[in-house]
């Protein structure tokens, strides 16, 4: 049986390409129908945002590389609402809010963890 | 134990140097090293353009000598490395790059190799960051 992954993306969709290259692992695994699954924690709660203008700091926009998630097989997907709560941010409907506690368990859960 | 190896971060990042004292000290303990995977910044530590100061540890050498020296399986991710300036004969000529910074025993290739990696080892252990 295939090791689970969970990829856990900390930064802001216009502040490098971190958060690019966090979604990548995730696709690439998916694409390999790997048991993966992703947190956004701290500021890369940002790549939630709704009405985000990426054009505006000429940079590409990462949220409909997010919304292929669920096509490459990813519905585990989640975001810290201690960290959506610091920003003013909701979660949009695909990705579940979690407490610190619940993270906490998942983190255990994942056979193995990538933090970008 | 079969490790596989993920860094995310330059030469010049300490994490650079404890991810290769870690790999060192897996192999000393006999265990094995599966796959070292170089992605983000990490794809600078496999520079061969890197010139560190007479008295600094030149990391990138140390990695390059590190991996013939025990035939390691060393990939750089090519999305990575790319976007970044470092790039194999093959890629300066496929994009008409002028200089080429990466050479054997270090090879281009993709994300799956990671997944794969990381299948294949008991440990999955990543160093990034400062």
């Amino acid at each position: 049986m295939s090791k689970s992954l969970l990829v856990i993306s900390r930064q802001a969709p216009w502040s490098g390409p971190s958060a690019r290259e966090a979604l990548d692992i995730v696709l690439a695994g998916g694409a390999f129908d790997l048991p993966i699954g992703l947190l956004f924690l701290d500021d890369g709660v940002f790549q939630l945002a709704t009405s985000q203008d990426a054009k505006a700091v000429q940079q590409k926009d990462l949220s409909a590389n997010l919304q292929a998630l669920s096509l490459f097989g990813i519905d585990d997907v989640f975001a810290c609402r201690h960290s959506l709560n610091e920003r003013g941010l909701v979660s949009p409907a695909s990705a579940q809010p979690l407490s610190s506690e619940q993270i906490h368990e998942m983190i255990d859960r994942y056979e193995q963890v990538i933090t970008l | 134990m079969k490790f596989a190896i993920a860094l995310f971060s330059a030469a010049h990042a300490p994490s650079s140097r404890r991810a290769l004292l870690f790999a060192q000290a897996a192999l000393a303990g006999g265990h094995e090293i599966v796959r070292l995977f170089f992605y983000q910044d990490g794809v600078y530590s496999a520079s061969s353009n890197i010139v560190a100061p007479q008295d600094e540890q030149d990391i990138a050498s140390q990695w390059r000598a590190f991996v013939s020296e025990h035939q390691l399986d060393g990939v750089v991710c090519i999305a990575a490395a790319l976007r970044r300036g470092v790039l194999n004969a093959e890629e300066a000529t496929r994009y008409q790059r002028s200089a080429v910074n990466l050479d054997a025993p270090w090879a281009l290739s993709g994300l799956g190799q990671l997944h794969d990696a990381a299948q294949a080892a008991d440990r999955l252990i990543c160093f990034g960051g400062p």
